[in-house]
């Protein structure tokens, strides 16, 4: 394991802020600490990175125990959400710190800052200062920097959480395969579980300080341990009191074994997908079905259908109350 | 790949508002052109033609009566006492106005608000009652037994007092700006506290530093209230520039006074001047 996190329990003044965590990183994986704002995982990491102290428990770093060790000792790569560019030095001796730190020969640091300004496609804005920089540009080089020094793992604060929708689509992806690569065990934090299912190969899922499920991407979307895990990691609707998936729902407009009848409220076309908006009695629920599909039923509001769950698809009963 | 300071393109003419002002032939819209006539007029009135006179008056009797004036005895004693005493009391701000700073901004403690409040005393009280205080306390009668009267530290202490919120009220902006990430980012990247003090927190801080200290130089060479008592106005021992130039005009010495201060002037502008130079350098060389 490359990190083990134990029994980890943190409050910010009488805030609790992590609740008993304990998590493993297995090395040279990709992992997203996944949960809603203020859920903990930025704490989490930062508690692995040696910038906040657990109030109990322990980090075990390679093997080693960290929980007491400085930051500057811990050799992790830490890259902030707001970039924390040195403004006042250029992109190459943004990279060039951690090496400069450790008092590396010239010749050796001016080799390895340019591999790195290569691997994130910056070779060409090694003069430049973060100022001249987008923010992709910027993530970038902070990256860069904090690959600089090997760490042992390479720990990311919701990275792209500043940038723009699309530029963030694409670093995920450049993500993923710089991942591929470099096999440095990495850890990021997101509030997005779209980044987290298309980039990770493992999601911790954090709420309210405490772990609530880990897994491969499938697991915990297909199975998700709880009403919460299933919400957060993508739509749901309620049908017969329990939690389905929007696209786990046959729908017909004959009757079928096990089905509940449903009035059709609204019909949306958002692209290829269409958004079936029911009723069924006095709660209000929808389906999500391919256009052909839709047509081919020539659904109109007011219509009467009838829905069950996919059989084999995964529901979560929710308890009466 | 585009850039975040990209050059704002001027704005395209026949844009909304030229039609409404065709006859206009400035290429300034008309805000502009009020705002920089008033800046340029009372900048004018209010500084440069005052200066322009003062150093017109200087010259009134050719150089040479220039010169004489300000190498009297008493005047060059006054002008390199006032010039020394200033470097020396915009050093030791240089350095206590920064670690003030730092402390207002990093540090809690109670009564930190009043200690901020109190930064800015020497700005709002007369200096003349700053003199008095300064007299009252490490005067003759010191309660605390030191008598700094009528020595050069007393004027020293004086300018100290007055000159004390520049550096402080500069750097503290900038300091309350700085992005705590970079001194975390830092540290993961093993820098010790003294290494990201000296490498990155330093260098975000020194233009504000250095603009705090010529502030502080230069009211310093001008300063007139504050020394006039503490100083007794011992000439060549304790008598600094203002009140030398204020002795000539008494002695009915008009161009020796603005001789004399034309000098100040010319020391405090090569000062601002030569600091902004030291600024470029620095950012040029990152």
């Amino acid at each position: 394991m490359a990190i083990e996190v134990r029994d980890v329990n943190k409050s910010f003044g009488t805030t609790p802020v992590l609740r008993d965590v304990s998590i493993d990183v297995e090395s040279g994986s990709l992992t997203a600490l996944l949960g809603p704002s203020g859920g903990g995982k930025s704490t989490l990491l930062r508690v692995i990175a040696g910038l906040e102290q657990p109030d109990t428990g322990t980090v075990m770093i390679s093997g080693v125990d960290a929980t007491r060790l400085s930051p500057q000792r811990r050799n992790v790569g830490f890259v902030f959400q707001h970039y924390a560019a040195f403004k006042h030095l250029s992109v190459f001796r943004n990279v060039a710190f951690g090496l400069e730190i450790r008092k590396r020969p010239k010749d050796e640091i001016r080799k390895r800052v340019m591999e790195l300004l290569e691997l994130v496609h910056l070779e060409k804005m090694a003069d430049r200062y973060p100022s001249q920089l987008s923010g992709g540009q910027r993530q970038r080089m902070a990256l860069a920097r904090a690959l600089a020094v090997e760490p042992e793992v390479l720990l990311l604060d919701e990275p792209f959480g500043a940038l723009d929708a699309q530029v963030r689509k694409e670093l995920r992806t450049w993500l993923r395969r710089l991942h591929d690569e470099v096999h440095v065990t990495t850890v990021f934090v997101t509030h997005d579980q779209e980044e987290a299912i298309e980039v990770a190969d493992t999601i911790v899922v954090l709420a309210n300080g405490a772990v609530e499920q880990v897994g491969s991407p499938a697991e915990v979307y297909d199975n998700p341990a709880n009403p919460f895990v299933m919400r957060f990691l993508g739509p749901v609707t309620e049908i017969g009191g329990s939690l389905v998936r929007p696209h786990d729902i046959e729908i017909s407009t004959t009757p079928t074994e096990g089905a509940t009848e449903a009035t059709v409220s609204r019909i949306v076309r958002l692209g290829f997908e269409v958004r079936v908006e029911l009723e069924i009695a006095g709660q209000e629920a929808w389906v999500q079905v391919t256009r052909g599909f839709a047509e081919r039923l020539a659904l109109q509001p007011g219509d009467t259908v009838n829905v069950r769950p996919n059989p084999g698809s995964r529901s979560l009963a929710l308890s009466a109350v | 790949m585009t850039t975040d300071t990209a050059v704002r393109p001027a704005p395209a003419p026949g844009s909304p508002g030229a039609g409404a002002r065709a006859r206009s032939r400035f290429p300034v819209s008309g805000g502009t052109a009020l705002g920089l006539g008033s800046a340029v007029l009372y900048m004018s009135l209010i500084v440069l033609i005052p200066l322009a006179v003062v150093v017109w008056r200087s010259a009134d009797q050719g150089l040479g009566y220039f010169w004489r004036a300000v190498t009297t005895p008493d005047a060059w004693a006054a002008l390199t006492f006032t010039v020394g005493a200033s470097v020396i009391v915009a050093l030791i701000n240089l350095v206590m106005g920064t670690i003030i700073a730092w402390v207002l901004v990093r540090d809690r403690f109670p009564g930190k608000g009043i200690v901020d409040t109190l930064i800015d005393l020497p700005f709002a009280l007369p200096t003349i009652v700053a003199g008095l205080v300064l007299l009252a306390l490490y005067g003759p009668e010191s309660p605390l037994g030191v008598n700094l009267a009528y020595s050069r530290i007393g004027v020293v202490l004086a300018l100290l007092f007055v000159t004390l919120p520049f550096v402080v009220r500069t750097v503290q902006p900038v300091l309350l700006e700085l992005d705590r990430d970079m001194e975390q980012a830092a540290a993961s990247l093993g820098a010790s506290a003294f290494q990201t003090f000296r490498r990155i927190i330093l260098p975000n801080l020194v233009p504000a530093m250095l603009s705090g200290t010529a502030l502080a130089f230069t009211r310093s060479i001008a300063e007139f209230g504050s020394t006039v008592l503490i100083s007794g106005n011992l000439p060549f021992k304790t008598q600094v520039a203002a009140v030398n130039i204020f002795s000539q005009i008494e002695g009915d010495n008009q161009t020796g006074a603005a001789a004399i201060s034309t000098v100040l002037l010319i020391v405090a502008l090569v000062a601002l001047i030569s600091l902004d130079l030291l600024q470029r350098w620095g950012s040029r060389r990152g």
